[in-house]
C-alpha cells in the first residue's frame, strides 16, 4: 500500500517535471511563457503565481468531484479558476504590495494559461485530493523551471546579467544578488525581443528531445543485451 | 418537446449546481475585495507617494502631496488628451515644487509618459519615465532602472540651457543621445522642454489653492499609481 502511494507520487512528479512538462511537452501556457521571460526574476514570479493557482484549483476541483456533472464541468472549472486568480490578485495587492507591483501584471495572465484548466479536466476531476494537489504542484514546478531557464538564457544573452531587479522580489538583499557577467557587454537585442523567446523555447524543447532519445536508445541496448539471457 | 419528470429533475439539479458555484465564486471574490479594499488603497497611496518623493525629496516639503492636488485640463504643451493631476509641495505655506504628468507623443513606438517635477523658481526638480513602449535594450535607457540619463534634467531650466540647447547633441543641443537610439531621447527632451514652458505659462494656476478631493480626483490618483 505504502509503496503504491510512493510510486504514484513519483509518477506524478516525473510526469509534471519531465515526461509531460507543461511548457516543453504539452506546449500550454505559451502566451504568458513567451511574454514574461525577459529576465530570470520575471520568470520566477510568473512561475510561483502559476504554481499557487494550479495547486489551489486542482485541490478544489478534486474536493468537489462528487458534485461535478459532466455537462457543466467546464463552466465550473472556469468559475473556480477565475475566482481563485482574482482572490490571489487582491490578497497580494493588499498584503504583499511590493511583490504585487512586480507580479501584478502577470497574475491576470494566468487565466490565459490553458494548462490550469487542462489539469483540472485531465487529472484533478478524476483523482483524490492529495494526488491532485501534488500534480498541481509538480506541473507548476515544471513550468517554473522552464520559465527560469528560459528567463536566465534570455537575460544572459540579452543583457549580460543574471538576477537583475531581484530586489523587487527579495527586498533589499536582492540588490546584492544581481550578477553582471561582463561590464561592457552591449546586449543582444534578438534575445530580449519576442523572437528570442521562440528561439529559446525551441532550443530547450530540442535539448529535451535529444536527452529523451539518448535515454530510450540506451534502454533499447540494455534490452537487446539482456535478451539472449532471457531466451 | 416533451420532457419526462426525470429529465426536468436533472436539468433543475444541473442549473442549481451551476448557480451555486457561480454564487460561491462571487461571494469569495466579494468577501476578499471587502477585506482587502482598505489595505490596497493605503498601499497604493504609499507607492504613489514614494514615486513622487523620487522627484521631490520628502524633507523639502511639509504638506500632504496626495491631498494638495489640482486637476489640470488637457494641454497641447503637455500633449495630454485627458485631465490629469498636479501634486503641489509646500513648506510653511510657501510653494516649493509641483509635479505633473507630461506625454512625449513622438517616441519610437508611441507615446512616452513622464512625471515632471518643477521647483517654484522654474528649475527642474526631476523627471521620471512612468510608461513607455520603446525597444527594450535600446530606447528603454530613459528609464531610471536602466541608466542615469534621465537625471541629466535635474536643475535644468528654460535658461539653462537656452532654447537652442534644449535638443540632443546630434541636433546641436546639450543632451546626450544613445548609440542606435536618437528618437527616444529626442522625444523626451522635447517633452520636458514643453513641460517647462507649460509651467512658465501656468505657474499661478498650478500653485493655486487646493480643490476638495472628490471621486474624479480619486480616479486620477489611482491612474497615476498604476502607471509605472
Amino acid at each position: 500500500m505504502t509503496t503504491d502511494n510512493t510510486n504514484q507520487a513519483l509518477n506524478i512528479s516525473k510526469n509534471g517535471l519531465w515526461t509531460n512538462n507543461v511548457a516543453l511537452v504539452q506546449l500550454l501556457g505559451l502566451c504568458p511563457l513567451l511574454a514574461v521571460t525577459g529576465t530570470i526574476i520575471n520568470g520566477l514570479g510568473l512561475g510561483i503565481a502559476t504554481l499557487i493557482t494550479l495547486v489551489l484549483s486542482n485541490s478544489i476541483v478534486s474536493l468537489i468531484r462528487p458534485w461535478l456533472k459532466s455537462e457543466i464541468r467546464i463552466p465550473i472549472f472556469v468559475l473556480i479558476i477565475a475566482s481563485i486568480v482574482t482572490t490571489i490578485e487582491l490578497s497580494m495587492n493588499a498584503w504583499f504590495h511590493e511583490l504585487y507591483l512586480v507580479l501584478g501584471i502577470f497574475i491576470p495572465l494566468i487565466v490565459t494559461n490553458c494548462s490550469i484548466i487542462a489539469r483540472a479536466e485531465a487529472f484533478a476531476s478524476k483523482n483524490n485530493l492529495l494526488d491532485s494537489a501534488l500534480d498541481g504542484f509538480m506541473m507548476g514546478f515544471g513550468f517554473t523551471l522552464v520559465l527560469i531557464t528560459l528567463g536566465g538564457l534570455r537575460e544572459i544573452v540579452g543583457f549580460g546579467t543574471l538576477f537583475a531587479n531581484a530586489q523587487l522580489m527579495f527586498g533589499d538583499i536582492g540588490h546584492t544578488m544581481t550578477i553582471t557577467l561582463s561590464e561592457d557587454y552591449s546586449g543582444f537585442l534578438l534575445a530580449v525581443l519576442p523572437p528570442g523567446a521562440f528561439i529559446g523555447l525551441g532550443l530547450l524543447i530540442a535539448i529535451k528531445n535529444i536527452i529523451d532519445k539518448r535515454q530510450s536508445a540506451q534502454q533499447a541496448i540494455v534490452i537487446q543485451d539482456a535478451e539472449p539471457a532471457v531466451s | 418537446m416533451n420532457f419526462s419528470n426525470l429529465q426536468i429533475k436533472g436539468i433543475l439539479i444541473t442549473a442549481s449546481l451551476l448557480t451555486l458555484f457561480a454564487a460561491s465564486g462571487a461571494a469569495l471574490v466579494g468577501v476578499t475585495f471587502m477585506q482587502t479594499e482598505d489595505d490596497i488603497k493605503y498601499n497604493e497611496k504609499l507607492t504613489l507617494l514614494r514615486k513622487l518623493n523620487n522627484i521631490i525629496p520628502a524633507e523639502s516639503y511639509d504638506n500632504d502631496l496626495l491631498l494638495d492636488t489640482i486637476t489640470i485640463k488637457p494641454s497641447t504643451l503637455l500633449s495630454t488628451k485627458k485631465e490629469s493631476l498636479a501634486y503641489r509641495a509646500r513648506k510653511n505655506e510657501q510653494d516649493v515644487a509641483v509635479v505633473f504628468s507630461s506625454i512625449a507623443p513622438s517616441g519610437y513606438n508611441g507615446s512616452i509618459h513622464l512625471l515632471v517635477g518643477v521647483k517654484a523658481d522654474g528649475t527642474l526638480s526631476g523627471v521620471r519615465v512612468v510608461k513607455h513602449r520603446e525597444t527594450p535594450g535600446l530606447g528603454d535607457v530613459v528609464e531610471i532602472s536602466r541608466s542615469n540619463w534621465i537625471l541629466g534634467f535635474d536643475d535644468r531650466s528654460l535658461s539653462n540651457p537656452d532654447d537652442k540647447g534644449w535638443k540632443v547633441k546630434r541636433d546641436g543641443g546639450v543632451f546626450d543621445q544613445f548609440t542606435g537610439a536618437t528618437i527616444t531621447p529626442r522625444a523626451v527632451v522635447k517633452a520636458v522642454h514643453n513641460a517647462l514652458l507649460y509651467f512658465e505659462q501656468n505657474q499661478k494656476i498650478l500653485f493655486s489653492v487646493s480643490q476638495a478631493t472628490d471621486i474624479k480626483t480619486e480616479k486620477l490618483l489611482k491612474k497615476d499609481h498604476d502607471d509605472r
